[in-house]
């Protein structure tokens, strides 16, 4: 008996969704054997970890964030004989591991993963951003599936599962998070105007335990019950006749075998709605070289831009301030010149009757 | 008459000249923090204006010391006398060719217009500047000294500030030319030695 090798957890955690990097933007199969550029402490020619260096275990439990819960972060040093969790970035770092003290200013705000994960699927691998399952079930003229490629090569439609969008190396979005999430239950009913959000993430800028985090946002468009305006199970696998949508390509059989067969209530109408969800942004931790600098955040309209509730210096001011102080600027400098003009014309003024 | 006078000595200079060139820095790099410049970048400017910002208070001990051992803190005691021949003066009589109504001494060399001037700059807009600074640049210790507040105030105020220090720059610079020749200030502040009436 051993501990689990990465290939055991990748084997799942790097294919979730269907096949490689579809539903994590910052697990796939480059993490099998990445050098110091992707992970810094998976790299094979660095330090060589393996998942378990860090997703430890107490009683069997492994740490790492379980649904809603949030992994069992502390946000200092923890040593494995007081803490039996080393999940967290401060559990071996601590929250000040700057020379720079400033920049340790900054770990009760930000999390270390904002800084240091520029960006995501950076590996060679790319992970899907869109999933408009509203298109699938379309067959060619020969009654054949369609497959199209994307000029990258990746799949832009599917007839099993519809258009798809994907990216690699993309810039993180960015929220306040205090590790614990929502989820959007079957029971939970939506505002379907807008796009729906499958998981919320708690915390704010006043929540002293949140701070702000890096996130992959994968969109989609997925059936729903436009009636109870509540989400429905498809039934996707199955045999002709079972009802299961990769059989009979027909979504009003495949969610009424999917409610049915998950006991759950919906009112017999189907339409499609578009989705969001957060995704946690926090393996591939680039070395410090590529972290990023200041001005991605402290300058006008950097990353954190459309992220409010709080006073960012080198993003926001004081429209008024601003504008009061430049109008006194420019009208001292007009008045400077202004008394320079009259001073020279009355100094060539007087010349000239000096002259005469 | 007029003879040549010793008129400000070599630490008056010193001071004046680097507490002017740190000014300059810290309004550069302040600015540039704030987002209307881009310059250094962010983090060079950030770096610089921390230093220049200590230098500067290293600066001021060392001036406050030698204005308080030398008695040289006399020449900031306001004054409202005559005060209205010098505004007279600026408005109305320097388009005239008109000498200056104050007669500068070394005891005297501050017109009153100046000692109200330099007074307000040294008693409320430096010092607002610096404590806001330091307010600014220790925010995320004032929970530990028992204090609240938020960055947006702290960042406005040093803002605020500096608009005002920017405004006695333009002016300052900009009335060093009305002597003598439009250099004769300037070159008095460098070497110290200026013309004055006898």
């Amino acid at each position: 008996m051993g501990l689990p090798s990465r290939k055991n957890c990748g084997a799942c955690h790097f294919y979730g969704g269907g096949t490689d990097g579809v539903k994590h933007g910052d697990l796939d199969s480059s993490l099998f054997s990445p050098n110091k550029k992707l992970d810094v402490h998976m790299a094979v020619n660095g330090p060589n970890f393996s998942c378990t260096a860090c997703h430890t275990n107490v009683n069997h439990h492994m740490a790492g964030r379980y649904s809603s819960d949030p992994a069992p972060v502390i946000h200092k040093l923890a040593m494995p004989k007081d803490y039996g969790n080393r999940i967290s970035c401060e559990s071996c770092h601590s929250s000040s591991p700057h020379k720079d003290s400033k920049l340790n200013d900054h770990t009760d705000k930000v999390a270390c993963q904002t800084c240091h994960i520029p960006r995501y699927a950076r590996g060679g691998v790319y992970t899907k951003m869109w999933w408009d399952w509203s298109t699938a079930g379309r067959f060619d003229e020969n009654g054949k599936m369609i497959v199209k490629r994307a000029a990258n090569g990746t799949i832009a439609y599917h007839t099993k599962k519809g258009d798809m969008r994907w990216a690699k190396d993309v810039k993180p979005d960015y929220a306040w998070y205090n590790g614990k999430m929502d989820y959007l239950s079957l029971a939970d009913s939506f505002d379907d105007s807008k796009p729906v959000s499958l998981n919320r993430l708690e915390g704010s800028y006043d929540d002293p335990k949140a701070r702000i985090f890096p996130f992959k946002i994968y969109l989609g468009k997925q059936v729903y019950d436009p009636a109870r305006k509540t989400l429905v199970i498809p039934k996707l696998f199955g045999k002709k006749g079972s009802g299961a949508y990769w059989a009979e390509y027909d979504w009003n059989k495949a969610v009424a075998a999917g409610m049915r067969e998950a006991g759950e209530p919906y009112s017999g109408k189907i339409g499609f709605v578009e989705t969001k969800m957060f995704w946690p942004i926090t393996h591939m931790v680039a070395p410090k070289e590529e972290s990023l600098t200041c001005d991605e955040c402290h300058s006008r309209n950097g990353r954190l831009a459309a992220l409010a509730g709080f006073y960012l210096p080198g993003r926001d001011k004081s429209d008024w301030l601003d504008t009061l102080g430049w109008i006194m600027i420019l009208l001292t400098l007009a008045g400077t010149i202004i008394h320079a003009a009259i001073r020279m014309a009355s100094r060539n003024k007087q010349k000239k009757e000096q002259i005469k | 008459m007029k003879m040549k006078i010793q008129m400000y000595a070599r630490f008056e200079r010193f001071w004046h000249w680097l507490q002017a060139f740190l000014i300059i820095v810290l309004l550069i790099t302040g600015f540039e923090i704030h987002g209307v410049l881009k310059l250094l970048g962010f983090a060079k400017a950030h770096q610089v204006h921390i230093f220049c910002g200590w230098s500067l208070i290293i600066l001021g001990v060392f001036a406050i010391f030698w204005h308080a051992t030398t008695g040289e803190w006399k020449q900031y005691v306001p004054t409202l006398e005559n005060l209205d021949k010098i505004a007279r003066y600026y408005v109305c009589d320097i388009f005239k060719g008109e000498p200056h109504p104050h007669c500068k001494t070394r005891e005297q060399k501050l017109n009153p217009l100046q000692r109200l001037a330099y007074l307000a700059l040294k008693i409320f807009i430096l010092p607002l500047q610096l404590l806001s600074g330091l307010w600014y640049y220790y925010y995320n210790q004032w929970p530990a000294m028992g204090l609240s507040g938020n960055l947006e105030t702290a960042a406005l105020v040093h803002t605020a500030a500096a608009f005002m220090v920017l405004a006695f720059l333009v002016i300052h610079t900009y009335l060093s030319t009305t002597g003598g020749t439009l250099f004769s200030y300037i070159k008095a502040m460098i070497t110290g030695w200026e013309e004055v009436e006898d």
